[in-house]
Formats: C-alpha cells, sequence, structure tokens
C-alpha cells in the first residue's frame, strides 16, 4: 500500500467536521508553524520539500512564495484556486468535500507565512454545495480561535473567505480568477507584472491551488526532508489523481510518486484494469490540455524505460513521445473509443471556453471544432489533417495565457499519435459513422534502438 | 410582473457579502449578487433584474451586462422549473453521455436548449463539470446527478414531477 500524506485519514467518519478533524491530529501543523517556526520556518520547508504547484503547471511553490512583494502598508492577500475546470480533474472537489478542515489549515499556514490577513477561496460555481460545507468549516475554526484577530495570542488575524465562480474554464488561470473575483469578466491580464507583485485589487497576492495548501499542512508536520522521501527525484510527495474513463474503478487516488503508469492503470489498488476487460488504446494522463498518448508510448517511454507517475517521467520524450502529469486528470480510453470525437469534444470544450480576447484562440479553436467535427461526420478531406495541424500551430504560443497551448496540444497530440485514425475517417467516410476505428495498432510494442556502443 | 426588489433577508446576505472585500471593492460582489438575484428571481437574469443589481452594488448597467453574458451558469432567457445540464466533454462522452442526452430529449420531446411546453423541463449541455469519475452526469439545481442510465434518468424525471405537485 502506497503511503499518503492528504487523504490518510479521509474516510475517517466525521473527519468533515472540527472535532473530529482536530481529534486526529488537526491544526497540530498550524500550532507548530504559529507558535514555533514563524514564516521564515515555514517557507524554508516548503522550499526544502519541493512541492510543486498541483493545479497542473508544477511551479515550485516556495519559489513562488518568495517572490511576494512587500511593500510597506499594503496588505497581501492569499488566494485558493479552486476553480477545478480541468476535463478529467475532480480531486479539489473530493478534498473539499471531504476533509475541507485540511484546505482551512493550509490556508491558515500560508497565509501566516506570505503575512495575508485575508484569504479568498475561489471555487467554482458549478460545485454549488461545496461552500456550505467550506463555510461551516470556516466557523468551526473561527469559533475555536483559529481564525479571526490574534490567532494563539501571536498576533496573526486572518479571514477566509469563499466566492463562487459562475462557469468559466478560463478562471483557472490565475489573472483571470483575480479579475472575476473583482466582479468581472474573466479576461486573463498580460503579464508581467505578476499577482506576486501586482494581484487582487493591485496588492501582491499569491494564487496557489487547493492540494498545493493542504499539501503544507503535512510538509509542515513532518518536515520537507521527510516528504522528498516520498517521491522520486523533482517530483516530492504525493499527488492526488483522478482517474476516469473506462476504468473499473473511477475515483480519486493519491499515489506516492514512485508507481509505474502500468501500475497505476491495473493493480486493484487504483484503476483496477479496463472495464468489460477491453484493451487499453490511449489515455490522457494530466486532463484534457496535455498531449494523449497511445497504450505502447504510455507504459513505456520511446527509450523503452518503465513509464512513472512522476512530472519528469511523464514528461519523458517532450511532446514528440511523451505528455505531462498536469492536473492529474487521468483519462483512460478503451480499445472501442474513438480518438476523433474524444478530440472534438475538447475543441469544443476550449472553444466554448475561449475569453475571445485573442484572435489566434477565439477564431482557432471554433476552426479546431469546425474541421474535427467534418472529419468525424465523414465530411472531411485528407488536406483537413493538415489544416488542423496548421491551426494549432498557429494557436500555440501566439496568446496572451495558456488557454490557446491548452487548445492546441490535445489536438497537435492525436494528429502526431493517431494520425492514421484521422486518415481511416476521411477515407471511409460511410464506416467512420456506424464504427470506430479500433484499438489498430496502437499498443503494439515500439522498437527500441540498440543504444549505440560507447567507445 | 412585480417589481424587482429582495427581501429584507436577502438584503442582509448582500450587506454581509460586500462585507467581505476592502471598502469600495463592492464590485466584487457582482458574482455572488448574480447568483442569488438569479436563485430569487425564477431561475434566470432579466435586464430589470440585471439593473436592479447594478444599482444595489452602485455599478454602472454595462458592468453588469459584460459580466452576466459571460459566464455560462448565468441564463438570460427564462428556463423550464428544472434545469438538466448534462456534460458532454470527453471524460463524459467516452463514458456514454451522448447516448443520455439522446435519451433525455426523446423522453422530454425537446431539443437542446428548449424547454417543454408545460415550461417544466429545460434541456442544456454543458461542458465539463469535475464529475468526471462518475460519469454520465448532469447538474440538477444545486446538486450533481451521477453515473446516469435511462432508468436513473426515469427515476430524476418522476422525482422533479413530483416536486412540481
Amino acid at each position: 500500500m502506497g503511503r499518503k500524506l492528504l487523504l490518510e485519514k479521509a474516510h475517517i467518519e466525521g473527519i468533515r467536521y472540527y472535532d473530529t478533524y482536530r481529534s486526529n491530529g488537526g491544526y497540530a501543523a498550524a500550532e507548530k508553524a504559529l507558535k514555533s517556526m514563524g514564516p521564515e520556518g515555514v517557507l524554508e520547508e516548503v522550499k526544502k520539500s519541493g512541492l510543486r504547484g498541483r493545479g497542473g503547471a508544477g511551479f515550485p511553490t516556495g519559489m513562488k512564495w518568495s517572490f511576494i512583494a512587500k511593500p510597506e502598508g499594503v496588505p497581501r492577500y492569499l488566494v485558493c484556486n479552486a476553480d477545478e475546470s480541468e476535463p478529467g480533474t475532480f480531486k479539489d472537489r473530493y478534498l473539499m468535500e471531504f476533509i475541507p478542515h485540511l484546505l482551512i489549515e493550509g490556508l491558515l499556514i500560508s497565509s501566516f507565512t506570505l503575512g495575508a490577513n485575508a484569504a479568498y477561496i475561489y471555487i467554482r460555481g458549478e460545485y454549488a454545495w461545496i461552500p456550505d460545507i467550506l463555510e461551516q468549516a470556516i466557523a468551526e475554526a473561527k469559533n475555536k480561535g483559529w481564525l479571526g484577530k490574534n490567532i494563539l495570542g501571536t498576533g496573526f488575524d486572518l479571514e477566509i473567505y469563499v466566492q463562487r465562480g459562475a462557469g468559466a474554464y478560463i478562471c483557472g488561470e490565475e489573472t483571470a480568477l483575480l479579475e472575476s473575483l473583482e466582479g468581472k469578466r474573466g479576461n486573463p491580464r498580460i503579464k508581467p507584472p505578476f499577482p506576486a507583485v501586482k494581484g487582487l485589487w493591485g496588492c501582491p497576492t499569491v494564487v496557489n491551488n487547493v492540494e498545493t495548501l493542504a499539501a503544507v499542512v503535512p510538509i509542515v508536520n513532518i518536515g520537507g526532508d521527510e516528504y522528498i522521501k516520498y517521491g522520486i527525484g523533482k517530483s516530492t510527495g504525493t499527488k492526488l489523481i483522478s482517474a476516469c474513463g473506462n476504468i473499473n474503478k473511477p475515483g480519486v487516488y493519491e499515489i506516492e510518486m514512485n508507481i509505474s503508469v502500468e501500475e497505476f492503470i491495473y493493480s486493484d489498488e487504483y484503476c483496477g484494469g479496463i472495464k468489460n476487460g477491453k484493451r487499453l488504446k490511449a489515455c490522457i494522463p494530466g486532463g484534457s490540455s496535455v498531449p494523449v498518448l497511445p497504450a505502447n508510448l504510455l507504459l513505456k517511454t520511446a527509450k523503452g524505460e518503465t513509464r512513472m507517475m512522476t512530472y519528469e517521467s511523464l514528461n519523458d520524450g517532450g511532446f514528440a513521445t511523451g505528455s505531462m502529469l498536469g492536473s492529474g486528470g487521468f483519462i483512460v480510453m478503451d480499445e472501442d473509443q474513438c480518438i476523433v470525437r474524444n478530440t472534438l469534444t475538447f475543441a469544443r470544450f476550449y472553444h466554448h471556453e475561449s475569453c475571445g480576447q485573442c484572435s489566434p484562440c477565439r477564431e482557432g479553436t471554433g476552426w479546431m471544432k469546425k474541421v474535427l467535427h467534418n472529419i468525424e461526420y465523414g465530411k472531411g478531406k485528407m488536406s483537413d489533417i493538415d489544416l488542423l495541424w496548421d491551426i494549432q500551430r498557429k494557436i500555440e504560443g501566439n496568446t496572451i495565457c495558456p488557454l490557446g497551448d491548452a487548445a492546441a496540444w490535445p489536438v497537435a497530440a492525436a494528429i502526431r499519435h493517431f494520425r492514421d485514425e484521422f486518415e481511416w475517417h476521411v477515407k471511409n467516410p460511410d464506416e467512420a459513422l456506424t464504427r470506430n476505428f479500433g484499438l489498430a495498432h496502437y499498443a503494439d510494442p515500439i522498437p527500441v534502438p540498440e543504444p549505440a556502443a560507447t567507445v | 410582473m412585480a417589481a424587482i426588489q429582495f427581501s429584507e433577508e436577502k438584503l442582509n446576505k448582500v450587506k454581509e457579502i460586500v462585507a467581505r472585500y476592502p471598502e469600495g471593492k463592492q464590485k466584487s460582489a457582482l458574482i455572488p449578487v448574480l447568483h442569488l438575484a438569479q436563485e430569487e428571481f425564477d431561475g434566470w437574469l432579466s435586464s430589470d433584474t440585471m439593473d436592479y443589481v447594478a444599482s444595489l452594488l452602485q455599478l454602472k448597467p454595462i458592468e453588469v451586462y459584460e459580466v452576466a453574458t459571460f459566464y455560462s451558469m448565468f441564463n438570460l432567457k427564462p428556463v423550464g422549473k428544472f434545469l438538466f445540464e448534462v456534460c458532454q466533454t470527453g471524460p463524459c462522452m467516452v463514458s456514454g453521455s451522448d447516448q443520455i442526452i439522446d435519451y433525455i430529449k426523446n423522453k422530454l420531446g425537446i431539443g437542446v436548449g428548449e424547454t417543454t411546453p408545460d415550461g417544466m423541463f429545460t434541456l442544456k449541455t454543458v461542458e465539463c463539470l469535475g464529475a468526471c469519475g462518475y460519469a454520465p452526469m448532469m447538474q440538477l439545481g444545486k446538486h450533481f446527478r451521477e453515473h446516469l442510465t435511462p432508468a436513473r434518468v426515469d427515476e430524476i424525471i418522476a422525482e422533479c414531477r413530483a416536486k412540481a405537485n
């Protein structure tokens, strides 16, 4: 059994409520941080832990925190990004729903470290029942003296507020989130200035994902040196993976970042294998934005090494033969699934969610959707495949925020690895409407080049 | 139609929301207050409702319109008493959401974006709601309905009809 740091106690009856959380060791980290470590001490441990942003980008959290500007007399803010909207991702929801005090405790320690006296949890509007759970946890914590004025007699004040979004994937991008929190359309800002200098209402702000903030609690409890023993290399600690698609046991799993992709999919501890005894065709390992991989490149890298559930191993081979850990939205597709159709749903998603500021994204996502629709519905031409490639190239890197890249990558990867399936749709328009291309050769072993003899 | 006006209780809620932000930043309350208004005034935002919210928060009406039109949860047209918002993005699609959407269409005799003649049900398709592991799914009011099957859809429809009576 893998060791757990976040969800270890998530199954305890009543852990959603303060008394149970507290009697199971909750708020011990907050006490330790506020009473004995001080802001510098916490920052040091978070840096040592190698914790990387769990929202998808994987940026080192300690470094992000150290960038926050501290001008005299200007308030600082901590904002928790609970906008979780990346298709395939539903881990933060689980954490907030079942063990909300872990997030509140993480917010308390992190706000203390950053010197923020107000923190906002920006949660996607569709998770409409979760603000009640969070607000109850906040009220309980405040009642017990963990929030409010002069917490634990340290002179530190903190209020935490919950703000609901209203249906916009783009608000998961940190500057769009800040715009939305200011009561505006979620149009991303041009960076620099970064939020650490000019964020919420023009004040220094740190925006962190739910899971990142929760992970601060075990880091304070066990120390950064101990935390790095979970995982491999720069993939330290544990990661929540939300697994979905054609598997026997979809759900949220906490993994140590030292297991193989194969173990994650097939072991009974995690996904429990492919549903209905089917074969694995493809997988998107880190949320809809990251490249889809065929079975043969998913389980082993192009060099023939075992692919691991780490930031580095999933990225091995770059985008040519690898993918990304991203947000941990793990989407598994069996042999009956159609890559063209799946890519079409993603293109439609990104078109729907584009904020419309940048032409390449606003227009390009719409074109990709139309072209993919034609191919899927038997009206495509061979040249459409190259056209799609061309459009995605012109979106990538040419937009204010990463939504453009996120829209381009899935299309690029689908064509890169599944071009035969696209061509089959074009050549067999009638069949394309009634059946799928199937597994084809996508699980066949890839010949591994012999290593050159060393002299 | 009665004039658009929050109850005393809701007005206190608005005050409580505005107090979450620093002085002069009441614009931040806009999205929460629009949610409140939509719940209160028949599940959608008419231009009268939006103007009312603007006056409450001392904003220009255009500041409210541009926000209300950006976010997909705000309905700018009347909707049925029960709004079925069925997810159709990749993870739900590979788990059979297309068939569920077709089933609901046939069962209710309406297309996507339409409302039944009795004003009871509206069907919408939406993009990923973060329930991928429990697909296919839909949002119904404040909650998610997950692991949908035709039988489950029948139950939900019956449940709604019972609630309406």
